[in-house]
């Protein structure tokens, strides 16, 4: 695919070093020349310096014959002036954009195609606190993704002593709970997946992706692992956009408490908060977060844009009591330093935002797209068209699905009645079964087929079997 | 001496407005034929010869008015109206100098404290008279309110050009001060006859109506007889009474906004009608419970009569009564006494400290607290999504140390004088707030005749610092403020 990005700031870069690696042909374009030179130093990827929101610029960064625009620049306005721009001059099929201001979110007519022609808007923020959130309503896990507009969950636990199905075979889960519906999909063991068959025993400390209709996740969870307390008290290191944001969406069902290093930032915080207890101080200062009882905590969020900060301020809240804690972590490599030590959930802003941008790259008609342990596996939510001859997955039977290895069916949600609209999501999903996929189970038509792949280079293969055939046209 | 001449143009025209206003009686004695015609006349023409003369001769000296001028502009507006307004009492009743200018300084800031006895017996154009003086005043009162007093900032009063919420603030409700005053008169006007047309439905007589409707809407009290309300013993009347009371407690700048956009979104987004409407209905609960539970009012739907009605109408600073509630249980008028000192709303005709400053103050003493437990908090005080400046509070702070200094220094002078405790202290409470009658000899049974000369004079200039805020009088009291 030929790609342009607009912007190199972290959610530029990010997305360009996640794509690069999926042998498409990418153009990053920005004003800071500085910028684009780090990365493609570092990158296989054309750069072109200049205003994105310039017709001369796009033209030389080769938005004639561009896939796709990702127009992911601080600006609002760029980024809808760069889509406009490239629907009216040079046609580019699908064009996304990074919105921030609620304000233009709140008028979704703007983007139609008669207007600024943006495909689908992204808001990495929001992405982020809807993602933190989530966690906190279920405290137990490390990450809660959503498929078939939240019919069915991901769900991502470590396993602990005391858990009913820990040191046993996964089929005794079965047994155990013969009311729930529920498929194992991973296990990572010392950072290692193990493909799960039914004998497999679960162990202490391994990292469990199990996949379960929405409403069962709790009943799944409490087999890995005693229930935890549910969070009542949250502390937020760093009242940035991130931080802002998360404390002004849970401020109505948790205690909240939220740190903010500039008297000004805190002052303009408190005046948008509703309920929050906004502090002004540093996130490492030992004392404040003493006097503030970090050791009552439940949960502690170090949402700086530092990530030396968020890591040291999340290690020190730990030792000093807080339940549980969660660092914001730009650096990949960092992410892999802390994550299961001491820090319980290392939280990338890239990982978590690159898979709305997956989804659209993606060949075959693919919903969702998660990126999970640090890009290294992938889940995907795929839509079967087709039919039996021109399809190499509808009509079959998932054992007769000729996957790559470690790639896994996890479930199929399937419309009620008549055969789904294709691509419905949303409002369309709710009004669907959800199938906890088994070797006998037969895919059909516009099912949508959520499929975990441990090993990400096999993703390609698996879009494969997805795309209609020839004859199907 | 310049300040005086800049300013006297103005008031001459004031003098001139003030005779307009005869008018009404003068109508009205002319119908009913009760023999003032003369009286109104006459005065009429004092008061235009004598604004007459001051426009005409300091005319040349009009000028943009500074600040200062402004403010001491306000003062003299009341001060001098009730100058020229007394006219007809001094001639009409009877009444010392004294006592004449504080029954119209009473109804020029809309207070409704009265010591005319036999008002049943009064000729019914001073009565017109005395509730279109109020009438008067509340127009006044709301337009310095809402308009004047946010642009000068005395006592915090500039949060209220912040809480304008909408389009009022591209509006800027503040730079066209006519163009505001004629929209809040408007609502003014309205809300009278609505209220004019009720009373009349609900049995009062046209007369009655009038003057009633005059005195509900400013907030005044004053009634055509000595019973007040009571004399009328109807249901349906002290429903209306309570619901203009009610409307016109609520800030005016909010009436104006639903006005203006059609739509009552404008009294969600006030913020302190929550409070003012939930002090209310609390009150009157709690009331009827106790004078029920006491066994002032064995039925407690008669309690809950008599309870809701003089509570909105003392809590509101109105005045009226349908009963002697002096008589109840100490603790239900000295309630009604508290409350009369901040539950109107900001932008009525309401007095005392008002609900918006009652918030303030309250949560500043919660953010104190807050401080002491959290050192670091960055804790804004906010009156509904809206930050208060520090400033503000500090505003509002200084505003209530005043108020307080006042009621006791006052209360204290009035003592000196030999007034007993409980009428020396409810007569400030009442005539600082604007509420009208107090306690004990002063209450509603009872009136302001009692007093003495000097007392009387206490209680007018109150009455004024109440009516305008106190600093905006206060301050041309300070030396500064003489300083060029």
């Amino acid at each position: 695919m030929r790609i342009v990005i607009l912007g190199a700031g972290q959610v530029g870069s990010s997305v360009a070093e996640n794509l690069v690696s999926e042998a498409n042909d990418i153009t990053v374009v920005d004003t800071n020349p500085e910028r684009l030179k780090t990365l493609q130093d570092r990158l296989d990827l054309r750069t072109v310096t200049g205003n994105a929101a310039h017709p001369a610029i796009l033209e030389q960064a080769g938005a004639r014959d561009a896939d796709m625009l990702l127009a992911v620049t601080q600006s609002d306005e760029t980024n809808m002036v760069a889509c406009k721009l490239g629907a009216t001059m040079f046609n580019i099929p699908t064009k996304v954009a990074r919105i921030r201001s609620a304000d233009y979110l709140s008028h979704p007519e703007i983007f139609s195609a008669e207007n600024f022609a943006v495909d689908l808007s992204i808001c990495p923020e929001q992405v982020i606190t809807d993602y933190i959130a989530k966690l906190l309503e279920f405290p137990e896990s490390l990450q809660v993704l959503e498929f078939a507009g939240g019919r069915v969950s991901l769900v991502a636990v470590r396993a602990f002593h005391g858990g009913p199905l820990v040191g046993h075979e996964l089929q005794y889960l079965r047994q155990h709970m013969p009311q729930i519906d529920t498929r194992v999909v991973a296990i990572f063991r010392q950072d290692s997946p193990i493909i799960p068959e039914g004998k497999t025993v679960v162990e202490v400390g391994d990292e469990v992706f199990f996949l379960a209709a929405t409403e069962n996740i709790r009943g799944v969870m409490r087999e890995l692992r005693r229930q935890d307390k549910p969070v009542k008290r949250v502390m937020i290191g760093g009242g940035g956009n991130i931080g802002r944001r998360l404390a002004s969406a849970i401020e109505h069902k948790y205690e909240v408490k939220i740190i903010e290093r500039s008297k000004g930032g805190a002052e303009r915080l408190a005046a948008n908060l509703a309920r929050s207890l906004v502090l002004a101080g540093d996130v490492t200062d030992e004392e404040l977060l003493e006097a503030e009882n970090i050791g009552d905590m439940d949960v502690f969020c170090a949402l700086t844009n530092d990530d030396e900060n968020n890591i040291m301020s999340s290690l020190l809240a730990k030792r000093m009591g807080a339940r549980k804690v969660v660092a914001l972590i730009n650096r990949s490599s960092y992410v892999n330093l802390v994550q299961a030590g001491q820090i319980d959930i290392a939280i990338s802003p890239a990982q978590a935002t690159i898979g709305t941008l997956l989804a659209q790259v993606r060949r075959g008609d693919c919903v969702a797209v998660h990126s999970l342990r640090r890009g290294a596996a992938e889940a995907l939510e795929l839509v079967a068209h087709g039919d039996a001859q021109s399809s190499k997955v509808v009509g079959r039977r998932v054992e007769q699905i000729d996957l790559p290895a470690g790639a896994a069916i996890a479930a199929i949600v399937r419309r009620r009645g008549t055969p789904a609209i294709p691509g419905a999501t949303g409002a369309a999903a709710r009004d669907s079964d959800v199938i906890i996929a088994h070797h006998d189970t037969l895919i059909e038509a516009e099912d949508h087929v959520i499929v975990f792949v441990v090993n990400k280079r096999t993703v390609p293969r698996v879009e494969k079997l997805f795309q209609v055939g020839v004859g199907f046209l | 001496m310049a300040w005086l001449i800049a300013i006297s143009p103005v008031l001459g025209i004031i003098a001139m407005a003030m005779s307009a206003s005869h008018l009404l009686p003068v109508f009205t004695s002319l119908v009913l034929n009760d023999g003032t015609t003369v009286l109104f006349v006459s005065s009429m023409l004092v008061n235009f010869i004598f604004g007459l003369a001051l426009w005409l001769a300091t005319r040349h000296h009009r000028r943009e008015l500074h600040i200062r001028e402004g403010i001491l502009l306000i003062t003299l507006v009341w001060v001098g109206g009730a100058l020229f307004a007394c006219v007809p009492l001094l001639w009409g009743l009877g009444l010392s100098f004294t006592d004449a200018y504080f029954e119209s300084m009473s109804a020029l800031t809309a207070t409704g404290a009265t010591l005319v006895a036999g008002l049943d017996r009064l000729p019914p154009s001073l009565n017109v008279w005395r509730a279109e003086l109020q009438w008067i005043g509340g127009m006044g009162v709301i337009v310095l309110v809402v308009a004047i007093l946010p642009m000068v900032g005395v006592g915090g009063r500039q949060i209220s050009k912040a809480e304008i919420p909408g389009p009022m603030k591209d509006d800027q409700m503040t730079p066209r001060v006519t163009q505001t005053a004629k929209g809040l008169w408007i609502i003014y006007f309205a809300l009278t006859l609505a209220c004019f047309a009720c009373y009349r439905l609900a049995g009062m007589s046209w007369l009655d109506a009038l003057i009633h409707s005059f005195t509900t809407l400013s907030l005044g009290g004053f009634s055509s007889h000595d019973a007040s309300l009571g004399f009328f013993n109807s249901l349906a009347i002290e429903a209306v009474a309570m619901v203009f009371m009610t409307l016109a407690g609520i800030n005016f700048a909010t009436h104006f906004m639903a006005w203006r956009q059609k739509s009552l979104v404008s009294y969600r987004r006030d913020s302190e009608l929550p409070y003012f409407l939930a002090v209310l209905a609390v009150s009157v609960l709690g009331i009827t419970a106790f004078l029920w539970t006491k066994g002032t009012y064995p039925e407690p739907l008669t309690a809950l009569r008599y309870a809701a009605f003089n509570t909105i109408s003392v809590a509101t600073n109105t005045g009226y009564a349908t009963t002697d509630y002096a008589q109840w249980p100490v603790f239900a008028p000295l309630w009604l006494m508290f409350l009369g000192t901040f539950v109107a709303c900001s932008g009525s005709a309401g007095g005392g400290v008002k609900m918006i400053r009652a918030m303030i103050l309250y949560r500043q003493v919660f953010r104190e607290f807050n401080k002491l437990s959290h050192p670091n908090a960055i804790d804004p005080l906010k009156i509904g999504r809206q930050v208060v400046a520090n400033q503000v509070v500090f505003s509002v702070l200084a505003f209530f140390f005043a108020w307080l200094a006042t009621l006791v220094s006052m209360t204290l002078l009035l003592t000196l004088s030999g007034l007993d405790a409980i009428t020396a202290f409810s007569a400030i409470v009442a005539s600082l707030n604007n509420i009208g009658p107090g306690l004990d000899h002063v209450g509603p049974a009872g009136n302001f005749s009692v007093l003495s000369d000097f007392q009387t004079w206490v209680c007018s200039i109150t009455m004024v610092l109440g009516r305008l805020e106190l600093l905006t009088v206060l301050v041309i009291l300070t030396p500064a403020f003489w300083r060029k």
